[in-house]
């Protein structure tokens, strides 16, 4: 599978973390050398590992992680509008993933029980700039619209590199089996 | 009270926040204020999510713990894998590791460093060092890299290659395995997987060494910036052998002071709750550990590779040994405390994992066949702690007569750097920043700072700890006016 030389100009990639673990973006660096071939192909835009804070416009977003807090919603917002290819990458924002887990608990026990004294003062963490928690954790699919989902926790690098490399060459992207796994 | 921590009067003061930080794992944000004069006045490194990992941990059964905890981070998941494994080890009720499987674990884990340790230098910091603080924010990143040095960015990205590949062959995937499994571990390595790695050890010690000598290199055309930047002394922990060797996979807890003095030594680590205590501060989700001894004001700690090869009597491996004494030099006998050094630290622990791992696969234990230890009584609490890329990682559990995890509580690397990365902070606000008009390289300034500790805030989101711990509500003026705690 070789990556397309001599597109007629870069492609820009957003990617976000919402409240996954990096794995997704791990795996994402897991097309080892593939990734200087992909600096060529690609201009990143905002991303954890860049220092572009915000996202400008872009062909392609990627977005780990399910949303668990108003930030989230802010930055999900902010990709959406941005990007005209929305991707769910992995298990977490394809389904809320293993941090939905505390769907079945209530938020608000989960915290006092976490932040008390012994005498059974409650000292939960309330700045301002701690942003609001949701309720429970959501897939990005709640929230926007979205093009594709990958699934896997996390997808192998190579799937990423299937995939990427099918949008770049605006081929309909297509995960056959052996590539596609969900653990 | 912390000087910068908490400012007087925060409503008559100017705003600016670094949000999100970036190139470090996971979700981080810090504000500063400033009156008219820029003159700085709070600097604080807020923890902005909630997970509550310990939460629903709670209820599920042991055995599947050591592979779903692993979600708590994807870039160290064999940290916490192991972590929990060797605590659950002891809740089945099993003895000794087969030497075989305690040494496939320790292959695993020195895969686990070199990996997390590579990523952290090359794709996450050194834009930095090699570009340039204040260059250009668009291109500062490993693209950037990659482009202006093509050969580093290439060692960089094959000696993590290396790392993940090590973790393949012994968990089954790069990221999430499942390999270790209570009691032992649940695959043997075939020769030619052995073979494989065996084949290029070599060329990564020799890039991990290139490595070092570039950071010591890049020290010697500026001593004074390296050596000054963000350096405020602190005490160290790590675990070591009884012999006072770092050891990333078993020891006892030691920690040192600023001069490198015993605070205390060979403490087990089952016991840690007697030793360590949190504090909660309202401005974070992330707790701040303290050696209980000394309290929340002197007690605070550095771990990591900085605090863990100082804090040690000397590291195991000739080559990283010979570069650790190298480092040290500088501060005269004296451990050395520059935030920048834990670079330079970091790159030896690349070169001890390396020679580990070459080490390990020229053991003939290491093909063994027999993964399981013998099976004893059942135990309902068990404590296992590693030393995590980041530092010194903390699992404790306890599980019912039905197999149940009841009570989790988890002390993440991060967590125990958290007074220190803010002590970097407000230490290079104080130095760069104070009184200038604020710019974006100035700001990148504190990024580096906190990233030189290569915080996993997705770990540290994720864990919450449940130590004993106080709370105190401190006024403006730094008085106390209420103190609790739970222990
Ligand atoms: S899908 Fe898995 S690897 Fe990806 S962020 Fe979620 S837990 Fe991590």
């Amino acid at each position: 599978m070789n990556a397309p030389r001599d597109l007629p100009r870069k492609l820009r990639v957003a990617t976000t973390s919402l409240s996954g673990c990096f794995g997704c973006h791990m795996s994402f660096l897991d097309i080892d050398e593939r990734l200087l071939e992909l600096a060529h192909l690609v201009e990143f835009d905002r991303s954890p590992i860049t220092d572009i804070k915000h996202c400008g416009p872009c062909d392609i977003g990627l977005v780990e992680g399910g949303v668990c807090n108003a930030e989230n919603v802010h930055v999900l917002h902010e990709l959406r509008k941005n990007c005209k290819v929305l991707v769910a990458l992995g298990a977490c924002a394809v389904g809320g993933g293993l941090p939905a887990q505390r769907n079945n608990l209530d938020v608000a026990k989960c915290l006092t029980q976490i932040y008390r004294t012994e005498s059974g003062e409650v000292a939960v963490p309330n700045d301002p700039e701690l942003p609001l928690l949701l309720d429970k954790v959501y897939p990005i699919n709640e929230i926007v619209r979205v093009d594709y989902f990958l699934p896997g926790c996390p997808p192998s690098g190579d799937t990423i590199w299937k995939f990427l490399t099918d949008l770049l060459t605006g081929r309909t992207p297509r995960i056959e089996h052996p590539l596609l796994k969900f653990d | 009270m912390f000087a910068l921590e908490t400012a007087a009067h925060p409503e008559t003061l100017r705003r600016i926040a670094i949000d999100p930080v970036t190139r470090v794992e996971g979700h981080g944000k810090v504000t500063l204020l400033l009156d008219q004069d820029n003159k700085i006045h709070q600097v604080r490194l807020h923890i902005v999510e909630f997970r509550g990992f310990e939460a629903f941990i709670e209820g599920r059964p042991y055995w599947e713990v050591p592979v779903t905890v692993q979600r708590l981070c994807g870039i160290c998941p064999v940290s916490h894998h192991l972590a929990a494994v060797k605590a659950m080890d002891l809740i089945a009720g099993y003895g000794p590791l087969t030497p075989t499987a305690e040494k496939l674990r320790r292959l695993m884990h020195y895969g686990q460093i070199m990996q997390s340790h590579a990523v952290h230098f090359f794709h996450l910091a050194s834009p930095d060092i090699l570009l340039g603080f204040d260059s250009d924010f668009t291109r500062r990143n490993i693209v950037g890299v990659a482009l202006d040095h093509p050969e580093i960015a290439k060692q960089g990205v094959l000696l993590r290659k290396y790392g993940q590949e090590v973790i393949r062959h012994t968990a089954g995937k790069r990221v999430h395995g499942t390999g270790a499994v209570p009691g032992g571990m649940n695959k043997a390595l075939s020769r030619a997987e052995r073979d494989e790695m065996a084949k290029d050890i070599d060329q990564m010690i020799a890039w991990s060494l290139g490595a070092v000598h570039m950071v010591k290199q890049l020290h010697e055309t500026n001593p004074a910036f390296y050596n000054v930047f963000g350096d405020f002394r602190s005490n160290m922990m790590g675990l070591v052998r009884p012999d006072g060797a770092l050891d990333f996979y078993h020891g006892a807890l030691r920690a040192v002071d600023a001069d490198g003095q015993t605070i205390f030594d060979q403490v087990d680590y089952a016991t840690y709750q007697e030793v360590l205590q949190e504090d909660i501060k309202p401005w974070s989700y992330m707790k701040f550990p303290h050696i209980k001894s000394l309290g929340a004001e002197n007690g605070w700690y550095k771990v990591g590779p900085l605090g863990r090869i100082q804090a040690a009597s000397y590291l195991s491996t000739p080559l990283a040994e010979a570069e650790r004494q190298a480092m040290m030099a500088l501060g005269g006998g004296k451990p050395v405390h520059g935030t920048l050094m834990y670079h330079w630290a970091r790159l030896i622990e690349v070169v001890h994992a390396a020679e580990m791992i070459r080490d390990l696969l020229n053991d003939p234990d290491i093909l063994g066949l027999d993964l399981m230890a013998e099976k004893g009584p059942r135990r309902h609490e068990a404590v296992g702690v590693i030393e995590a890329p980041r530092g010194t990682l903390f699992h404790h559990y306890r599980v019912d007569d039905d197999d149940l995890v009841t009570y989790c509580n988890l002390i993440v690397s991060t967590t125990n750097n958290n007074q220190a990365m803010n002590e970097a902070v407000r230490t290079v606000a104080r130095q760069y920043l104070d009184g200038k008009e604020i710019t974006e390289g100035l700001l990148n300034h504190i990024e580096c700072a906190i990233r030189a500790y290569d915080p996993c805030l997705s770990c540290a989101t994720h864990a919450l700890g449940k130590m004993p711990m106080t709370v105190e509500l401190i006024d403006a003026d730094g008085q106390m006016l209420h103190s609790l705690s739970r222990g």
